[in-house]
């Protein structure tokens, strides 16, 4: 018999015909303590305990952690409508500030996404000035000599973003100030803003402090625009721009607290990331000498005919690629994805509620045994032919995310990495200053960091 | 070989025009418009490449190569 006529479904609930599962929730009542300090070993035994979807206590709310193709493809593919960004990140309205991207609509949002800074078109000259930001650190070198590899890649990474998304002439005016300062917003990024964004702990004041002192240095640069007057229109850089644009009776529309928030807000995305991603891909080179080996000697082939790095970063770069792609697999920069629900969802047969914080994770999608084969070893021959495993798990191979929220810098990051190491493996020897396996994040903090000491040795290559 | 499209995932970011103007285009607003979904074998090399390399810097992984 054909009843569908009588049993029509509801059509508020169109995804809720049938009766859900009872959805797994991990051990323990309160899991802020256990994400303040072993985020990762939570999320692993969510997935042990819960498998594909489980629960566990954020503050009192649930969050429902994703993991697997199926729920992982659930979660890229949702739009901004039924899965909200900007609720789920807390941590992030103090350090933009308000009016700036979390604060702002979806729609908006999506456009300010389009970022023309990295379209394809600008790529070859974003390579070109970051291999003239590398090798102006490199020149304070001596002939040999000792790095902090976190300190050093968040400089260096300062310096290439602002650059690149904001201008030369707003870099040219940078220096490491403006590094610490950032370093110090990245750090006020604790879980505890799950309760409260503005709790009274040492890493929130001195996150407040900073973004004070990144507003005055950015007021400075700006007073100093006004003196010096009008630039070509070549050299103008985004903030030029943005201090032309004046209120119907003449007043500067941005003050530089508009500014700074929207430059930070710029330079966040692109900025632990591709530090952190530097920094490891350096640490598992020296861990896996062979490799190193094979990088250095496919960087002084493709470079022999006296190429340039801004032709060779645009172009392939295989081996070197996928060592970036296994870093990038084993110490994803973000760990924990999360939305919002804003509408009622089900997911591999388990019911979410509006309000319920939905996350995915890189740490954990990327290592799944199912999906990639001896997951915790460092093997960069699985992104070549025919394994490819970054290209057939296209919902667990996942450090950039994955579907429509897909990190829209991923090029622009690949681009920055490989500029990075053909200036700094063909010209430099590295070895580690500390046990290999000393090399260690530090999770406290939502912004995942590596934990200092991460000392290297650099000598300059004899050739 | 044709490209086939996921238009859940299109976000516009118009990469693929950059690489192959010749294939694809992409409104101001809106997924992106595969000027010929199914090419043919003979199509050039050089056109191939273009659509290769389209496929390969999509943000979102939207767009597919298929025998």
């Amino acid at each position: 018999m054909n009843d569908e006529g009588r049993n029509r479904i509801p059509a508020a609930e169109p995804r809720r015909a049938s009766v859900a599962n009872s959805r797994p929730v991990v051990s323990g009542s309160e899991h802020l303590a256990e994400l303040r300090t072993d985020p990762i070993g939570l999320m692993r035994r969510v997935r042990e305990e819960c498998g594909d979807v489980g629960a566990f206590a954020l503050a009192g709310r649930p969050v429902v952690l994703l993991s697997g193709a199926e729920a992982n493809e659930f979660f890229f593919r949702s739009t901004e409508e039924d899965l909200d960004q900007a609720e789920a990140y807390p941590f992030m309205k103090p350090i933009f500030g308000e009016g700036v991207v979390f604060d702002a609509p979806p729609e908006r949002r999506k456009e300010m996404l389009h970022n023309q800074a990295l379209r394809a078109t600008m790529m070859r000259g974003h390579a070109e000035t970051i291999e003239r930001e590398v090798r102006e650190l490199v020149a304070l070198w001596g002939d040999e000599g000792e790095i902090d590899l976190l300190d050093w890649f968040a400089e260096l990474t300062i310096y290439t973003s602002s650059s690149c998304l904001i201008g030369r002439r707003f870099r040219e005016q940078l220096d490491v100030r403006f590094a610490r300062l950032y370093h110090d917003l990245e750090r006020g990024t604790d879980p505890i803003a799950f309760v409260d964004p503005y709790a009274d702990i040492e890493s929130f004041r001195r996150r407040d402090e900073a973004r004070v002192k990144l507003v005055a240095l950015v007021q400075e640069i700006m007073d100093s625009r006004q003196e010096s007057g009008p630039v070509t229109r070549e050299d103008r850089d985004l903030l030029d721009v943005l201090l032309s644009v004046k209120n119907e009776d003449g007043t500067p529309r941005f003050g530089a607290d508009e500014v700074t928030g929207m430059f930070i807000s710029m330079m966040f995305a692109g900025h632990h990331t591709t530090s952190g991603t530097a920094a490891w891909t350096l640490i598992e080179l020296l861990r896996n000498p062979a490799v190193l080996t094979e990088v250095t000697g496919e960087l002084d082939a493709l470079y022999a005919d006296g190429s340039t790095v801004s032709f060779q970063a645009l172009r392939e770069i295989p081996v070197l690629e996928s060592a970036i792609k296994e870093a990038l697999r084993l110490h994803p920069p973000l760990i924990l994805l999360m939305r919002m629900a804003k509408t009622p969802q089900r997911v591999c047969g388990y019911d979410i509620e509006p309000g319920e914080l939905v996350a995915a994770s890189p740490a954990i999608s990327n290592r799944l045994p199912g999906d990639f084969p001896a997951p915790d070893e460092f093997q960069p021959g699985r992104y070549a032919e025919p394994r490819q495993e970054d290209l057939v798990n296209r919902w667990t191979w996942i450090p950039f995310g994955a579907g429509r929220h897909r990190c829209v810098g991923a090029q622009f990051a690949m681009v920055q990495l490989k500029a990075i190491f053909s200036v700094l493996l063909r010209d430099w020897e590295f070895t580690p200053a500390q046990p290999l396996d000393s090399y260690e994040n530090d999770h406290s903090k939502m912004v995942v960091q590596l934990r200092q000491p991460c000392a290297v040795r650099y000598r300059r290559r004899a050739r | 070989m044709r490209v086939v499209l996921d238009p859940d995932l299109c976000q516009g970011h118009a990469e693929c025009e950059f690489a192959a103007p010749e294939v694809f285009s992409v409104p101001r607003r809106g997924v992106v418009e595969i000027q010929r979904g199914a090419l043919p074998d003979s199509l050039p090399d050089t056109l191939l490449d273009a659509v290769r390399e389209a496929v390969r810097n999509c943000p979102t992984r939207a767009l597919r190569l298929e025998d």
